[in-house]
């Protein structure tokens, strides 16, 4: 293998295509004879349809169909069984399992209740505007105070206890209590949600804005009730999807079910406010936090309750407390999952699921008990960082945490907090130093790849994963380079097919350790057939035996004689020498598996115009080996950014009357912007961890967020001497008001 | 998208002539608040007039020093010209703060005068309004009301900000707009062309429906005026003021010889204050004048469930704008 490639920074592969817009997306795609869907979607939060007024549709111009609970085809269940990584590339999996038009219940705003299809787009929508649903409502449940008061908590574990927890917090030298809040967020990914679905002689084939094409294709097949390869999924480019796109939602549904009836191509996009309600969303968490040390600063207790709202279709978990089970050493541990039903949508994975806010509230909580021992942050983290799992009693695979934070403390300028809150000011703006851990599971699950090399100097690599826009089309060349010698532009990749060899959904930053093992192996494969090509009869060495053959540099060594693949292959008029692998999980019950790091926070806050800044952040991150610098940059800095917006700004706002969302688009739900972007500064540490594969490559697309908003709520604790405990940040909340002004 | 009639204006007059006196045709200029209204069904078109091509694309300096600005000069141009920059900083800055490069190179000065609220409840199009459906309530009163609704010159009826960072600019400057109906020309001082919500929300403007803003006219440069826009609000950039001031400023000495104060953000229209500006004149600006100052800019101010904080947030955007212009 040579090493230059396997972590150098070469630029994607696949950016000239985007760029110049020849990238096809899933709604980039119209068909010969397709049709346009419309969505029309509850105006109320809870209720009943009791009645469609669809005449003034019916007669709009170019209509062809309208669907709806009474008359859209009758369906399966997609499975809602557990599901186990072993499994996934046979995973079938909805987080919302009721189907669209399945009755006529509605259990949140935005939810599907008619779809018009007509000849264009905009005659599609022109009659969706004309359909007058009427409900009868019911009180919805707005929200999780509303959620609490109404219903009953159900199980959301994973839980964990170890130790007594509660008895060692009574018995403790210092304690917290404290309770934090993180609000619904949406992901918003720039590119829609969109489903291109065309039936062909009994074959359902669909372009999907997915994550997952293989899981999206054994979706469709129980829903349909189809054997899955009479299906398949396309998404070669997808514009972003944060977890909203690892799993089928609605509208999928829809299109398919919508083009099915009417035997011809339809697509459906999903218009930006029903993003906000009908593909997932990080839902509202409430956390409470107990921790207690002994007299030196040792954790003694910690306990981590936390209750996250679903909908009232499925029991989605956010698992808030993952991490607080190992990151830190302590006897006494509790970590409990709850779950309220309200009128929502179904929530569903959202960059980091539960550690992004669980480690807000672990890591604020870690801030205010460093506080109340009387420590600095960091030496109160590093004298509690843990030096094995102890939720599993295994040693880490690789964990070089204290070294993190050593790093980015010294380049970040620790040493010259002055720990007195509002203590250090340039003009008009107060500086806050704040800092957290960050954290995120390291997963391998099992891939299939095929590799060929052919007679024409080249090489392709085929997979059914898919590039999010991480650069997973670049890293695939990238190991294939390794290999064989051949450069990345003579590599040919293609990803994003449901009927290339399975590979598991593009999210728990998995697809790197998972994939890359397929295609070195697959590449090797090819190298053995290559080397077969080359001993055979009328070969370039016939006669010899394969283990006379080396190869090195990219040509075939034996003896004295060397040749390039190309002449084998031409030697027995061969187009190609192919390679395929499947490849399988990591040991999980010698060695516990997370990556780890940590952030650095400076915040400017200008009290004279309330104005809060994010102006720096250093990080230093252990992800194990990192094959592509620039890509992987790329994912930590925008994680970053992401979570500069969860601690400032995002929230998806909720009407507490009505249950309606208030801000669903993209001026009102506020992201960061360019403008408020902070100096960035990532250490990647790259020890490779071979444990977990044979390149030591963790995965890198969450662990930049999680920890992120802590560390800023800690600067800002420490700029103004205020603690926030309900995310977002804004403002208002640090505003000095009068009492009769308060918010 | 509904079908529509679209007409293309060839002049003035055929535009005003062409209009159906519907309530349902709109001049199209720039189309970044039109085309998104009518694609959500909230601006319902039946037909379209087309302004695009009408040569109302000048900026004149009169000769009494006035600006005349065509109604089609885009922000981006009006922002940029050498005569704004010098002698209406607070123009300059207060559109370059507005939405994003992309928006203000279609936007238009007329167009930007007759933009409509961001209220959420609004532009859902099923939520009682009284602006969308007149008789049918104020979702936004006990709604969630943080970032676009106003704490001065609300009514029982409505409480949506007035959007607009260029018109609260505008204001301050003094302005009158230039109309133009089938029966002829008229003039509109600025400060009487946005109207407030009172019982007839719905009422947003002094236009009446077959009338197209022709040109709005600043009034002369104060001579030896200072002058700047701060805009206050969550993220840095491309997002509508959560409280905003236009101050100018001329100075005698070290007193105040006139003034001008405008709020946006806080508004249910660009919100001038007098008494603010009576009170600033004579003083010398000291963090107490100012601060007092403000507190009366503020007077009046209703705080709803949760922009309590905008009534602070106005305050600060005078106090800091005023005590750091450069006078």
């Amino acid at each position: 293998m040579t090493d230059a490639m396997i972590g150098s920074a070469p630029r994607r592969i696949d950016g000239q295509r985007k760029v110049t817009g020849s990238a096809m997306y899933a709604s980039d795609h119209h068909l010969k004879n397709m049709a346009y869907g419309y969505g029309v979607f509850s105006t109320v939060a809870s209720g009943k349809i009791i009645g469609l007024e669809l005449d003034a549709a019916r007669k709009s111009p170019g209509v062809l169909e309208i669907l709806h609970h009474g008359n859209f085809p009758s369906l399966y269940h997609n499975s809602t069984l557990p599901m186990s990584f072993a499994q996934i590339l046979k995973a079938a999996k909805s987080d919302e399992s009721r189907l669209p038009f399945e009755d006529d219940t509605v259990h949140y705003a935005g939810q599907f209740v008619a779809l018009v299809v007509a000849d264009t787009f905009e005659h599609a929508r022109a009659a969706a505007y004309k359909i007058k649903v009427s409900y009868s409502k019911t009180d919805a449940v707005a929200n999780l105070e509303q959620g609490l008061k109404a219903g009953a908590l159900q199980d959301g574990s994973p839980n964990h206890t170890r130790g007594d927890a509660a008895a060692a917090f009574d018995s403790a030298a210092h304690s917290i209590d404290t309770t934090y809040s993180t609000p619904v967020e949406t992901h918003n990914p720039m590119e829609m949600h969109a489903t291109v679905a065309s039936w062909e002689d009994g074959r359902l084939i669909v372009y999907e804005a997915t994550q997952g094409v293989v899981a999206h294709r054994n979706s469709l097949a129980k829903i349909f009730g189809l054997i899955p390869e009479k299906v398949e999924v396309r998404a070669p480019f997808i514009g972003s999807g944060f977890g909203s796109k690892l799993w089928i939602w609605p509208h999928s549904v829809a299109a398919c079910g919508a083009a099915r009836v009417l035997n011809r191509p339809v697509q459906l996009v999903v218009p930006r406010q029903q993003m906000f309600t009908t593909t997932g969303h990080r839902p509202e968490t409430r956390q409470r936090m107990r921790l207690a040390t002994d007299d030196k600063g040792k954790l003694v207790s910690v306990r981590h309750e936390s209750i996250n709202t679903t909908s009232f279709t499925d029991p989605y978990k956010e698992n808030c407390g993952t991490s607080t089970k190992s990151l830190y050493s302590c006897a006494n541990v509790l970590v409990t999952h709850k779950i309220i039903e309200v009128n929502r949508g179904t929530p569903t994975s959202m960059r980091a699921p539960g550690a992004a806010p669980g480690l807000f509230a672990l890591e604020s909580a870690m801030d205010e008990m460093a506080d109340k021992v009387g420590m600095d942050p960091l030496a109160f983290r590093k004298l509690n960082v843990s030096e094995r799992d102890e939720s599993q009693n295994l040693p880490w695979s690789s964990n070089h945490l204290q070294e993190c934070i050593d790093k980015a403390a010294e380049r970040f300028g620790w040493s010259k907090r002055n720990p007195t809150p509002g203590s250090m000011k340039d003009g008009t703006e107060i500086i806050g130093y704040g800092m957290a851990a960050c954290n995120w599971d390291a997963y391998r699950t099992p891939a299939e790849a095929q590799v060929a090399l052919r007679a024409d100097g080249t090489a392709w690599a085929i997979c059914g994963v898919q590039d999010i826009g991480t650069g997973t089309y670049t890293i695939v060349a990238q190991v294939v380079s390794s290999i064989t010698g051949i450069p990345l532009d003579k590599i040919e990749v293609e990803l994003g097919n449901s009927s290339f060899p399975p590979a598991p959904v593009s999210g728990g930053s998995w697809a790197t350790a998972s994939v890359l093992p397929a295609i070195a192996e697959a590449t090797r494969q090819a190298v053995e057939q290559l080397k077969a090509f080359a001993t055979a009869p009328k070969g370039v060495f016939a006669g010899a035996k394969a283990e006379q053959v080396s190869f090195e540099q990219g040509q075939l060594k034996s003896g004295d004689k060397t040749f390039a693949i190309a002449d084998v292959l031409n030697a027995q008029k061969q187009g190609s020498a192919f390679g395929e692998a499947k490849t399988g999980m990591n040991d999980t019950s010698k060695h516990s598996f997370r990556s780890f790091g940590v952030h650095f926070v400076e915040v400017r806050w200008d009290s004279g115009i309330s104005r809060l800044r994010v102006s720096r952040v250093v990080s230093a991150i252990d992800v194990g080996k990192v094959i592509n610098q620039k890509t992987a940059l790329n994912q930590v800095e925008g994680a970053i950014v992401m979570g500069v917006g969860m601690a400032l700004f995002e929230a998806t706002d909720f009407d507490e009357r009505n249950g309606m969302p208030v801000n669903n688009n993209y001026a009102e739900y506020v992201v960061p912007v360019h403008a408020d972007q902070p100096e960035i500064d990532v250490i990647l540490l790259d020890y490779p961890d071979f444990e977990l594969n044979e390149f030591g490559a963790r995965g890198i697309g969450e662990i930049g967020i999680t920890g992120l908003a802590a560390a800023v709520a800690n600067a800002v604790s420490h700029a103004t001497g205020k603690r926030i405990r309900d995310l977002p940040i804004t403002l208002d909340k640090l505003m000095e008001l009068p009492p009769t002004m308060k918010v | 998208m509904r079908a529509f009639d679209y007409v293309r204006a060839n002049s003035v007059e055929q535009a005003v002539t062409t209009h159906a006196k519907s309530p349902t045709t709109f001049f199209l200029a720039g189309g970044t608040t039109l085309l998104d209204l009518v694609k959500l069904d909230i601006m319902p078109a039946d037909q379209v007039i087309d302004v695009n091509h009408l040569s109302l694309k000048q900026i004149e300096v009169q000769k009494d020093g006035s600006v005349r600005i065509g109604a089609l000069v885009s922000n981006t141009e009006l922002a940029h010209h050498p005569h704004i920059v010098e002698h209406y900083a607070v123009l300059s800055q207060a559109l370059l703060s507005g939405a994003t490069t992309q928006l203000r190179n279609k936007a238009t000065t007329a167009g930007n005068v007759m933009q409509r609220v961001r209220c959420n409840y609004f532009r859902d199009g099923y939520s009682p309004c009284n602006k969308r459906e007149p008789g049918s309530g104020c979702a936004a009163i006990d709604g969630h009301n943080r970032s676009v609704h106003a704490v001065l010159g609300t009514s029982d009826q409505c409480i949506a900000s007035h959007p607009s960072d260029m018109c609260v600019a505008m204001v301050a400057i003094g302005a009158t707009v230039e109309v133009q109906g089938p029966k002829g020309k008229r003039s509109v001082d600025f400060a009487d062309f946005h109207l407030l919500p009172g019982a007839t929300p719905w009422k947003e403007h002094a236009l009446l429906d077959d009338e197209l803003i022709t040109h709005v006219v600043l009034a002369a440069p104060l001579a030896g005026n200072t002058s700047a826009y701060l805009k206050l609000r969550d993220r840095a950039s491309y997002q509508f003021a959560l409280a905003s001031s236009a101050v100018i400023v001329v100075m005698d000495g070290n007193t105040v010889r006139e003034a001008r104060v405008a709020l946006g953000g806080v508004g249910t229209k660009p919100w001038r204050s007098l008494d603010a500006e009576q009170a600033l004149k004579g003083q010398t600006l000291t963090p107490q004048t100012l601060e007092k100052v403000a507190a009366i800019a503020l007077t009046g101010a209703k705080a709803y469930r949760h922009n309590a904080y905008k009534i602070a947030l106005g305050q600060q955007a005078i106090v800091r704008n005023l005590g750091t212009l450069n006078a």
